[in-house]
């Protein structure tokens, strides 16, 4: 019983430092509360609280998963707390987005309110005034930190779980925030979204951009270094690693969006659609989305390589021919071997994401003087960068985490989710695989789900999960309760499994279940 | 596809009906319509215990999307069978209706079986089993402040896990020594007993209930136990085992007898109808399995079995070897193989466990060709494929431990305990030789 009283104790203690910070940083957007001092404390207070909520909160709870009653609360069901929660986040992205200045962001002149308050660990970090994105990327580190560490509470047991917890932690506080920042002392100035290192095209789209890729080409050895590794991650780095591990490697081991959805939107998990027609949506979006990201790529490169002047020193010519040979050779291998093996949408994408490189490269080879199908690339991209960067990653994406659930924008928007996902489905050792005729078919694994796949429907057919949107965050196995799915990456063989009847029954039969 | 005009009826939409009922699509057009008057539509009925704790909402407990039945042409009726005619070939609903049949399926499961004492039939006195007994347990919760559950069993368990997550103080009575200690072995049953104390269950051991007492109102009190102990509660959850839910059919000429009797096709006496699941009795079982069991996967089964003789294919039933799971609160079972709650003089036992984790692990086997018979483990998973395939062959228990870690199936990164437990048995086998 003592420890029963000194939980609650410590769980007090850690929701009033936790709650004195959220006060003061509020207190900061209204009536300008400026000073190191405060920031440091306030910061402090949040992380300390924060975690010691977390640890009070699961410290007397046996080891185990235990989701009771999160059909019941109000925050985790869509119920009233969701709703207003779902729109506070919204009304602070639109916010960010389009009104900085309410926030204390002013570009001529001195910061005042939340903005101002960040300065000083802006100045330390960057040697800058801070900026509205900076207080966001402070914010968006400070909620996967905290969260992450309540997650690892949570699920303490499973040390899948909590390695790639700490690896997402890590990822977003060194090399998507603190490095950067660090970075950006010594080489400038940069957007917000083009100092993550660890993202790569097509998530950072404007990788391929002017003057991206003429920072990288005029930045030194260091920015001939990020071009290489940018490329080598594109195109050797990324697959290799999803052909041994999943894209789990990436999406729920790394990436700063999955990282959110992982730690923060670990609540709202079980909110995500499972509706057969929101399935198909997914795949058309998805697909497009991958076939748009393709299109105005080309003709970003289109118009950079036009351009005489460009920093690209390099024989067009020849690098045409080659790039025009090695996708040729890609196109051969994949349609050969998948076609049949592929849903319509899927082989759709793929299509025209293969035409359209052959048909730039084709044009291009020849002459390259006017803008690729009669766009500018960069007025697609700026649409883009807007339409999703902006309105679905944000909004949608994250705000409406209590409603829609966590993994909005990887399931629907993500044109890395896409690529990564072809090549999980189509390449990888990757597969969660069913344990024999074990399923009960009691629905948890589907229901927490981020992603909305029906695990159930494959496990219940004793048939193993292979899907292109499962970004292997292992949930389904952890909450199982008969020990039925296990994420695996070896032995490939019987990964796609077929089975004529779930494991046990000795009886012949010819039709599949 | 088979075209066959020969309609079937299947009387209930639990696992083995509905099994039988999608398989039989895949390999016939005839009309097929499955009869219930617990809910229209197929739910996991061993998940029912995740809506009451907050887990998942209803819908999710359905494993097919609404649409999936009228997609497929199979006609869902909610209606209670009352009576069945085998000559007019006939049965008759409680609202009235007759309903015509050529083929008939009788897949009713079970019921929860009644405490015979004093008091029983008070209001607050009920089993777990149906969709309304949830319902009616939902219905009684917020009045709830202790409650008592009767029968160390599986669904007790569920039951005591149940109401613990709603904050209801649980007293759990079991008439053995130990819980399940019927199926598990001393060692088992005491860990899992531990483990439920140890999440705030009050275990009553080698306690029956002598009476129930109600008020005026006919609401239970409490319960006397024949110990002479009163416990005081507004609910008690009767969960000492189930019977095939039959009544209805004593005097439709079929032949009963703890269940509906049927052969190795699952027919019953009576012509075109066939009986399957938890209220199926097989006149001969075969070899390693029971005349009843009322078990998920083996209603699943028949009904996959059943599916192949409507759709033209005869065929009996031939399930392979055992394997079961549960879950008692945190702690994880499986077992492949048969092994029994003690070792005799047939069945030599191994057992490991570890120092402080609710990890178990026990291998059965010959003492005399050393054949393995059986394996279970608490908190360790194991993969089904090579303990079926073990089992099939009849390897013996030292190439099974040999081959030991093709059974691992704990996540990635987690402690691989089946390396501790394979080193152990053969230093141990060392020692003993």
């Amino acid at each position: 019983m003592a420890t029963k009283k000194n939980s609650v104790l410590l769980k007090n203690i850690g929701l009033g430092l936790a709650l004195g910070g959220i006060l003061t940083l509020g207190y900061s957007a209204v009536f300008d509360l400026e000073g190191a001092g405060f920031l440091w404390s306030c910061l402090l207070a949040l992380l300390l609280g924060g975690s010691l909520y977390s640890y009070a909160l699961y410290r007397d709870s046996l080891p185990g998963i235990h989701n009771d009653g999160v059909w019941f609360n109000a925050l985790t069901n869509r119920g009233v707390w969701g709703w207003l929660l779902g729109l506070g986040l919204t009304a602070f992205y639109i916010t960010i987005y389009f009104y900085p200045t309410l926030l204390g962001y002013h570009s001529e002149g001195k910061n005042s309110g939340l903005v101002a308050f960040f300065d000083p660990l802006s100045v330390l970090l960057n040697g800058r005034a801070a900026t509205q994105w900076f207080v966001y990327g402070c914010l968006y580190t400070l909620a996967i930190l905290l969260f992450g560490v309540k997650f690892m509470f949570k699920y303490r047991t499973e040390k899948y779980q909590v390695l790639r917890t700490l690896s997402i932690m890590f990822f977003q506080l060194g090399f998507a925030f603190l490095i950067p920042e660090l970075l950006a002392k010594l080489n400038g100035d940069a957007p917000y979204f083009a100092k993550d290192l660890k993202n790569m095209w097509p998530l950072n789209y404007y990788f391929f951009e002017e003057w991206h890729l003429d920072g990288m080409l005029q930045g030194g050895s260091l920015g001939l270094l990020m071009l290489g590794f940018g490329l080598v991650m594109i195109f050797v780095i990324s697959p290799v690693l999803t052909y041994f591990y999943g894209k789990r490697w990436y999406c729920s081991w790394v990436c700063g969006c999955g990282g959110l959805a992982e730690t923060a939107g670990d609540p709202f998990r079980q909110l995500s659609s499972k509706k057969i027609s929101v399935w198909k949506l997914e795949r058309w979006m998805i697909h497009l989305v991958l076939v748009f990201i393709t299109t105005t790529t080309l003709a970003v490169l289109w118009t950079y390589t036009a351009d005489e002047n460009n920093a690209l020193g390099l024989q067009q010519r020849t690098l045409w021919y080659g790039a025009l040979l090695f996708f040729l050779s890609l196109l051969a291998l994949l349609g050969g071997y998948y076609r049949k093996n592929l849903p319509t949408d899927a082989r759709y994408a793929m299509y025209s994401v293969f035409a359209l490189v052959l048909i730039t490269l084709v044009m291009r080879g020849w002459n390259g003087q006017n803008p690729l199908f009669g766009v500018s690339g960069y007025q697609l991209r700026a649409w883009y960068g807007f339409g999703f960067g902006a309105v679905f990653s944000g909004v949608l994406g994250v705000g409406f985490y209590p409603l829609l659930g966590s993994r909005v924008w990887c399931r629907f928007g993500c044109p890395m989710a896409a690529i990564l996902g072809l090549q999980q489905r189509l390449f990888s050792r990757f597969r969660i695989t069913t344990n024999g005729g074990q399923c009960i078919s009691c629905g948890n694994c589907s229901s927490y789900c981020e992603m909305g796949i029906d695990v159930r429907q494959y496990a219940q057919r004793g048939e193993n999960i292979v899907r292109s949107s499962c970004v292997g965050c292992g949930i389904c196995a952890t909450v199982c309760p008969r020990g039925v799915l296990r994420l695996e990456n070896e032995g490939a063989q019987n990964r796609l499994n077929d089975p004529v009847l779930p494991m046990g029954n000795l009886l012949k039969t010819t039709q599949n279940g | 596809m088979k075209k066959a005009q020969n309609s079937v009826i299947i009387i209930g939409n639990g696992i083995a009906g509905i099994t039988l009922a999608t398989r039989l699509r895949q390999k016939s057009d005839c009309p097929i319509t499955v009869v219930s008057d617990e809910h229209p539509y197929f739910f996991s009925r061993t998940a029912l215990m995740y809506v009451y704790m907050g887990h998942l909402p209803w819908d999710q407990l359905e494993p097919y999307a609404r649409s999936y039945w009228s997609d497929h042409k199979i006609d869902l009726l909610q209606e209670r069978v009352v009576s069945l005619n085998s000559t007019e070939k006939t049965l008759a609903c409680a609202s009235g209706k007759t309903l015509r049949y050529d083929r008939l399926v009788i897949a009713t499961g079970s019921v929860p079986k009644r405490l015979d004492c004093p008091g029983a039939e008070a209001q607050g006195v009920q089993g777990l089993y149906h969709k309304q007994d949830l319902d009616q347990l939902e219905e009684r919760t917020p009045h709830l402040k202790t409650a008592v559950v009767v029968g160390g069993g599986l669904i007790g368990v569920e039951l005591a896990e149940m109401l613990q997550s709603r904050g209801i103080a649980v007293h759990f009575l079991i008439r053995e020594n130990e819980f399940w200690d019927g199926v598990l072995p001393q060692e088992e049953a005491r860990l899992i007993g531990q483990h439920l104390e140890a999440h705030g269950v009050t275990l009553h051991r080698q306690t029956q209930v002598a009476q129930i007492e109600k008020d005026d109102q006919n609401k239970v009190e409490a319960v006397l136990t024949q110990n002479g102990e009163r416990i005081p509660c507004q609910w008690v959850g009767i969960t000492i085992g189930v019977q095939p839910n039959i009544a209805c059919f004593k005097d439709s000429g079929l032949t009963l007898d703890r269940g509906i009797l049927v052969d190795e096709y699952l027919a019953t006496n009576l012509p075109d109808v066939y009986a399957l699941g938890d209220c199926a009795q097989l006149k001969n079982p075969p070899k390693g399995r029971n005349a009843l069991e009322a078990v998920w996967y083996s209603g699943r089964m028949m009904g996959e079995t059943l599916a192949e003789t409507l759709g033209g294919n005869l065929q009996t039933y031939q399930p392979g070897p055992w394997f079961n799971s549960a879950k008692f609160f945190d702690i994880e079972y499986q077992t492949y193989g048969r092994v029994s709650a003690q070792p005799t003089a047939t069945e030599n036992h191994w057992y490991w466990q570890h120092p402080d984790k609710n990890c178990a692990f026990r291998i059965a086997y010959t003492p005399d060709s050393r054949r393995f018979l059986g394996v279970h483990a608490l908190g360790i998973r194991l993969r089904h494929q090579p303990f079926h395939d073990w089992l099939l062959q009849g390897a013996d228990v030292d190439q099974v431990m040999e081959e030991l870690l093709h059974a691992h199936f704990d996540p990635e990164f987690s402690t691989r305990h089946l390396e501790t437990i394979q080193k152990n048995f053969f230093q141990n086998n060392l020692q003993t030789q």
